[in-house]
């Protein structure tokens, strides 16, 4: 991870514009691309070992419990001579019993190495997988820091010959304010709007109550300007 | 039909919390879709989908329409802001501040929808915070 930020760190500090060019080897291939297909290509062939050895070591194993097996029963048929008071019998069934115990001693050997090689091949597949997955990761951190700058040249271009929108800053700033008053303007011409609606409402519910009208009588005026008289 | 241009035809028909999407292809080498989110029209956002990401982009400003003597500040200030912005962060790419979102590409249709509001807004209201560096 940080050699690989590394890399895109001094290439940029250096204005390399290919990000991609800072993780290439002189063939053109990705050093990690390479990588991956090596480690993948070591996990197959490690699988292809571990399931040879797990089968050797359960063969072992199956070898050592056969000669427990005889070795228990060669026990028993000693014991039994030894009762019979035939001790000649029963010291070569012992000369039986020791081949027996010596090649229970060669076969546990063997199951002992291929827990080893067992453990040692599970260890190397876990690894290489490891390695994968942190060289996929680098790659997508490379690989991204590509696709953006393309992208960005892209766009540019793109503006340059088309209608694609990539404005100033300060050409952004209006449109947003001008967007911004807008909806101001039309928030403010909604209250006006509503206000004026609850206005006439409130005046209209005056008038039909009596409290508010505008309709003065001819009676009223006559009265008025006969108090104006006097 | 490629991520894009099913997103292309995904977004053309949606409307989300009340915004629709103005789409345009932009081919290349690189596959990039311009964006335009209703009322947030003024900051195009452009979405790249690269094997683990779904790169969304809006190009704030070049770096030479700040005020060279401010940038120090500016820069300091956008990592300020950073964590504290929904969805978005702000980097530099190539001569533009921008700001973006990156999402995985198992990401839903409605969390890019989501994103792409987030965003348009995002960059809309930095655009702003930022008028003062402006020469």
């Amino acid at each position: 991870m940080s050699s690989v930020l590394n890399k895109i760190w001094t290439a940029l500090r250096g204005g390399v514009r290919e990000m991609g060019d800072a993780i290439v080897d002189s063939n053109g291939v990705s050093i990690f691309e390479q990588e991956i297909v090596d480690a993948k290509a070591s996990i197959g062939q490690a699988k292809h070992n571990l399931t040879e050895v797990m089968a050797r070591k359960m063969q072992a194993e199956r070898k050592v419990s056969t000669l427990v097996e005889e070795i228990r029963s060669h026990e028993t048929y000693a014991s039994k001579a030894l009762d019979q008071s035939d001790e000649t019998l029963a010291l070569e069934v012992a000369g039986k019993i020791a081949t027996l115990e010596n090649d229970k001693a060669e076969q546990d050997a063997i199951v002992a190495r291929l827990t080893g090689q067992v453990e040692q091949l599970k260890a190397h597949i876990k690894k290489a997988e490891k390695l994968i997955a942190d060289h996929e990761r680098e790659l997508s951190i490379v690989r991204t820091t590509e696709s953006v700058q393309k992208a960005t040249e892209q766009v540019v271009e793109n503006v340059a010959s088309n209608s694609s929108t990539l404005n100033s800053a300060r050409e952004s700033l209006e449109r947003i304010k001008a967007r911004q008053e807008m909806k101001q303007d039309q928030m403010e011409a909604g209250e006006l709007l509503e206000k004026e609606m609850s206005g006439n409402d409130l005046d209209s519910k005056l008038e039909s109550a009596g409290i508010k009208g505008e309709s003065a009588s001819a009676a009223d005026i006559l009265a008025r300007i006969k108090a104006a008289k006097q | 039909m490629t991520q894009i241009q099913e997103l292309t035809y995904q977004l053309g028909q949606m409307n989300y919390e009340g915004h629709t999407f103005d789409c345009l292809p932009i081919h290349g080498e690189q596959e990039v879709l311009q964006v335009i989110v209703s009322e947030l029209d003024a900051m195009p956002i452009f979405v790249t989908i690269t094997d683990t990401q779904i790169l969304c982009i809006t190009y704030l400003c070049k770096q030479t329409e700040i005020q060279p003597e401010r940038t120090a500040e500016l820069n300091k200030t956008m990592l300020e802001l950073n964590v504290a912005m929904p969805l978005s962060s702000f980097a530099i790419v190539e001569d533009y501040y921008v700001v973006f979102g990156a999402m995985a590409t198992s990401s839903s249709f409605n969390d890019v929808c989501k994103e792409l509001i987030t965003l348009a807004s995002n960059a809309c209201d930095a655009l702003e915070a930022i008028e003062n560096y402006l020469v």
